[in-house]
């Protein structure tokens, strides 16, 4: 009998397990794009593409950053094969998220956009981390890695991490509003995990 | 170039600008005559709002008559946000953070038997039951803008009467100079009672005079209806010039003091929710805007460009008096 882990694993190595997982991925925008079109987005819609893209944001990093815990730890190398499409799927939300709020909150306003985001902290951290974010995305495709050498490349792509700290402050200030950081702590111990992890690895390593 | 002078955070008007008494005094028969008229585009619209408002009732829950307010501001002309998204999109903390909490959640809100205790600094202190104050006043029906304190508003038909028809009845002493209102926080059927959020009961408060003002209503019912649970069954309050949150729901005492009654949300974050709380567009929440507002139900969707908020939420010519000479930047 095979191993659940290995049929998994062939999964993983079937040429249309990208596909799959491209597909998935657009799974939000077209639960939004249904919402619009029928106009079943409740009563605040803007406020609902808003958030909602925000929080898919943060699911998407939790997932990419979650790719290379999972393939040391079961051995299976084939999963690096969908870390880059996920940290462009960050990418793609964070951006789809700074387009709602820029068109249904700000109506394109750049005078207000940049008075809020020197008005409101949370604002200018979360515009920090998908800053960030652009750096990594416009530096993900394979040339970048010859082009800028390796060992460059990779002190940038560490920036993944504070980034996802910011992420994770802009998330927890949007919260403080109304003092409910049930799922703040969620995401927060889903990341601190993933990070605690890579430092436990370091260590063992040194050591 | 000129400018409003905003002095004391108030945004007052040029004389030109101001509606001569006359014509203001004269808007009924001006509407009134459109509707008669040929020219009747405009005024068809607000005949037919008037009808919506009296008669397109949701038929969810039982049927509350009232008759058109007489008190003036109370029947603004903006279009009514539809029951759906007013019974389905606000804050009710009693049952959770999320503005879809309310409607999923308080079913379970018992309202009979139901009793409002008023006490404290009145000559005739009395615990009332919903069917009294249900006969203590004639209903009316005020269709009032809401603008929360978050910047979205709607405009809602609310039925009851202003709060001083109660208030006369218990009579004040002479050193009472303030209202508090405690709301329902049970435990057992509030699940956001059990998650302490903030420090429970909800506390809210007036001053005596803006308690007394006739804007200031007891409410029973929404849309020729009565409340709906989520939306602060069987009985709350609605102070239209202020935001949301100064309008407790489901009121359970009514106190007469002499101090200004500490409020539940300036407990939890006091340099972010002052006593007054007016709507004040000039005034800044310390971490957002207060200058505009998403109407929700908005005509255009999404794509809805915001509303400039009003001062006092548009009751300036009502309220203002009440703040005469005081610094609303200072008494936010």
């Amino acid at each position: 009998m095979i191993s659940l882990t290995a049929r998994v694993r062939s999964a993983c190595r079937h040429r249309w397990a990208k596909t799959v997982l491209f597909v998935i991925c657009l799974g939000p925008l077209a639960f939004w794009l249904r919402g619009i079109a029928l106009d079943d987005l409740g009563a605040n819609p803007a406020e609902a593409l808003i958030r909602s893209s925000g929080d898919w944001t943060l699911r998407a990093l939790c997932l990419a950053l979650a790719v290379t815990p999972l393939r040391v730890m079961a051995q299976a190398p084939e999963l690096a094969r969908f870390r880059r499409m996920l940290g462009l799927f960050t990418f793609f939300y964070v951006l789809l998220h700074l387009i709602f709020y820029a068109w249904f909150d700000m109506g394109w306003d750049v005078a207000d956009i940049s008075a809020d985001i020197v008005k409101r902290p949370f604002i200018l951290v979360g515009f920090a981390a998908a800053v960030g974010l652009s750096f990594l995305a416009a530096t993900s495709f394979n040339g970048a890695i010859r082009w800028m050498g390796a060992k460059r490349w990779q002190v940038l792509h560490k920036g993944v991490y504070a980034i996802a700290a910011l992420g994770l402050l802009h998330f927890f200030w949007m919260r403080a509003a109304k003092t409910n950081f049930t799922e703040v702590a969620v995401y927060a111990a889903i990341l601190g995990v993933l990070m605690g992890w890579r430092v436990w690895r370091l260590f063992r390593k040194r050591s | 170039m000129k400018n409003h002078s905003n002095n004391k955070g108030f945004l007052h008007p040029y004389p030109h600008e101001i509606t001569p008494q006359s014509v203001y005094q004269d808007r009924r028969n001006v509407l009134r005559q459109l509707a008669m008229g040929a020219a009747g585009v405009a005024a068809s619209g607000w005949a037919s709002r008037q009808a919506l408002a009296q008669t397109g009732k949701p038929g969810v829950l039982a049927e509350l008559a009232s008759v058109p307010s007489g008190v003036a501001g109370a029947m603004s002309l903006d279009k009514v946000t539809a029951y759906k998204d007013a019974s389905s999109y606000n804050n009710f903390y009693e049952f959770g953070y999320d503005k879809s909490d309310p409607v999923r959640l308080a079913h379970t809100l018992q309202t009979t038997p139901w009793t409002v205790e008023v006490e404290g600094l009145v000559k005739r202190p009395a615990k009332y039951t919903l069917e009294d104050l249900l006969k203590l006043s004639p209903m009316e029906e005020r269709i009032y803008r809401l603008r929360c304190v978050e910047g979205w508003s709607m405009v809602i038909p609310w039925v009851g009467y202003s709060l001083a028809e109660l208030i006369r009845k218990v009579e004040p002493t002479g050193n009472a100079k303030y209202v508090e209102f405690v709301t329902q926080a049970d435990a057992k059927t509030m699940p956001g009672i059990r998650s302490g959020s903030l420090d429970w009961p909800y506390v809210e408060g007036l001053r005596l005079d803006e308690a007394m003002h006739p804007l200031t209503l007891l409410s029973f019912g929404m849309y020729g209806e009565i409340l709906p649970k989520q939306n602060g069954a069987p009985v709350r309050l609605v102070v239209p010039w202020k935001y949301g949150f100064k309008s407790g729901k489901s009121l359970v005492k009514i106190r007469f003091v002499e101090k200004m009654p500490v409020t539940a949300w300036a407990k939890a974050a006091a340099q972010e929710y002052g006593f007054y709380s007016n709507v004040n567009p000039l005034v800044d929440h310390p971490r957002w805007s207060q200058a505009s507002e998403r109407r929700i139900g908005e005509e255009g969707g999404l794509l809805a460009k915001k509303r400039k908020t009003l001062m006092f939420n548009g009751y300036e010519a009502q309220v203002g008096q009440l703040y005469a000479g005081m610094d609303l930047k200072k008494f936010f």
